[in-house]
């Protein structure tokens, strides 16, 4: 994308495009991953609720993989994950390993 | 038909706030603001304004509420003094980023500590790189002339930004002096309707203000703002010009005094420059060559105009009614050096600090400088750039 110079922004650094933020791509931000344990995945869709961000996907009231671009593996998923008979469904790894 | 009154600063401006029925208010009282704001409050409760008051625990709110209600579409006031500018620091460079043309009268105060609550620059000179546009006025009619045109200033289509007009406390705000008010209709005519070019309370048209600029960008607004600041002098004359033809008093982006042929002059904002103009006066009967320059539009300091009023002078002084702690100079004897060093030729600069905390400021003052600029303009040597006047030694 062409960086726009200064006499191209907007005053004040307004945005006036609705559903922009969808560009911005936060998933290099992250140290820690979630990863998705379907098996111990009772579809409580809490991950889905508290996603502070919009990396959780739904599909058919379903949950489907993370969309890792939107992720900046802030971990809130992971700790409110209620999991399946004290086995979690959602877990951190550090990146890189 | 203009009406004349007798009425003091924080009335002529509150009148002036009034006439211009802004659409929201959010305020909080200070010494020596208190008495505008409440005057206007009592506009708002007697149905002489359509204003919304929004009444808030601090002026980091008060200045919060503005930044809101003028990004939601309307047209904002607030007004303040000393700690309570102090306290919305943060907040004025976000109102100022995001080209909210806010207007806020600045009744000017001493800061604490010591707590003291008499007239001094120190609060608004704190506020001068924020981004805000600043007119300084000398007394209650310029006061009241420069609030009126400060709507039209900052909402100039080429400026957005927002507008102090700094006024000072008590000597100004609570002097009862003649002015010349003008009609109701002249006021709402000239200032026209405001509408914000991207609101935030359009609906059909979602609008995010205040998001992160990282540094991939942020330089980018920063130089846009930049040039903002170029423009505000030209949309100041234009609209002093405007102003002119209703009220028939002239604004310029200062006063020049009997500075056309002068070898002396002093440099001094407010109220001291009517104290200082009889003294100018008396040391032209005298023969000598004595000039005043007062500042109008302090913010963004409009310096080749400056430069040029000054370089042909021999000795100027810059009084300044603020220390800068910890700096070479005060404020504004900052901003004329810098106006001036471009000229080979140029005056010999001298600055002065004086009136702090509203400590009078006589004409006895006016003359201890002006005697030692002759001095200077002759000998060409300075004992001390730098003096507090009117202090104990």
């Amino acid at each position: 994308m062409k960086l726009r110079n200064w006499k191209e922004v907007t005053p004040g650094a307004v945005i006036t495009e609705a559903g922009s933020s969808v560009k911005f791509k936060t998933g290099s931000w992250r140290s820690f991953k979630p990863i998705w344990k379907e098996e111990n995945c009772i579809q409580c869709l809490f991950c889905w609720i508290y996603c502070p961000d919009m990396a959780v996907k739904v599909g058919d009231g379903k949950r489907e993989e993370f969309d890792y671009d939107y992720c900046k593996g802030c971990g809130i998923c992971a700790l409110e994950c209620p999991g399946k008979k004290g086995n979690k469904a959602i877990i951190m790894v550090e990146e890189g390993k | 038909m203009a009406k004349i009154v007798a009425i003091t600063g924080n009335e002529a401006v509150a009148n002036a706030l009034r006439q211009v029925n802004p659409d929201v208010c959010a305020a909080y009282p200070i010494t020596p603001q208190t008495d505008m704001m409440q005057r206007f409050s009592s506009f708002v409760s007697d149905g002489k304004v359509k204003t919304e008051l929004i009444l808030v625990e601090s002026e980091h709110s008060a200045m919060s509420s503005c930044v809101g209600a003028s990004a939601g579409g309307g047209r904002v006031i607030t007004a303040t003094s000393s700690q309570g500018l102090a306290l919305m620091w943060e907040i004025l460079y976000i109102a100022s980023g995001m080209r909210l043309p806010i207007v806020m009268p600045v009744v000017n105060r001493a800061l604490s500590a010591p707590l003291n609550i008499h007239g001094d620059h120190s609060d608004a000179m704190g506020a001068r790189d924020t981004g805000w546009i600043q007119l300084w006025s000398e007394n209650a009619q310029e006061a009241y002339d420069n609030t009126i045109q400060a709507f039209r200033i900052g909402e100039h289509m080429d400026i957005r930004l927002p507008v102090m007009v700094c006024l000072d406390g008590f000597i100004i705000s609570h002097s009862i002096e003649r002015i010349s008010c003008l009609e109701d209709e002249e006021v709402s005519e000239f200032v026209r309707d405001f509408s914000n070019l991207i609101p935030l309370l359009d609906i059909g048209r979602p609008v995010s203000y205040g998001p992160l600029i990282l540094p991939d960008y942020y330089m980018e607004f920063r130089r846009a703002q930049a040039e903002v600041s170029t423009k505000v002098s030209k949309v100041v004359l234009d609209v002093a010009e405007e102003y002119e033809r209703i009220s028939g008093r002239t604004y310029g982006l200062f006063e020049e005094y009997r500075l056309d042929d002068a070898e002396i002059g002093i440099v001094i904002l407010n109220s001291a420059a009517g104290t200082s103009k009889d003294v100018v006066d008396a040391f032209r009967e005298k023969g000598i060559r004595a000039g005043l320059l007062k500042p109008r539009l302090y913010r963004p300091f409009p310096y080749r105009e400056f430069g040029e009023a000054l370089r042909n002078l021999k000795a100027v002084c810059v009084l300044d009614r603020a220390d800068a702690f910890g700096g070479s100079f005060g404020p504004v004897y900052l901003d004329i050096a810098t106006s001036l060093y471009p000229y080979k030729e140029r005056p010999v600069l001298i600055n002065k600090i004086f009136g702090l905390g509203g400590r009078d400021y006589l004409p006895e003052h006016a003359e201890l400088v002006l005697n030692e600029l002759v001095e200077i303009a002759g000998k060409g040597t300075v004992k001390n750039y730098k003096e507090y006047v009117g202090v104990r030694e």
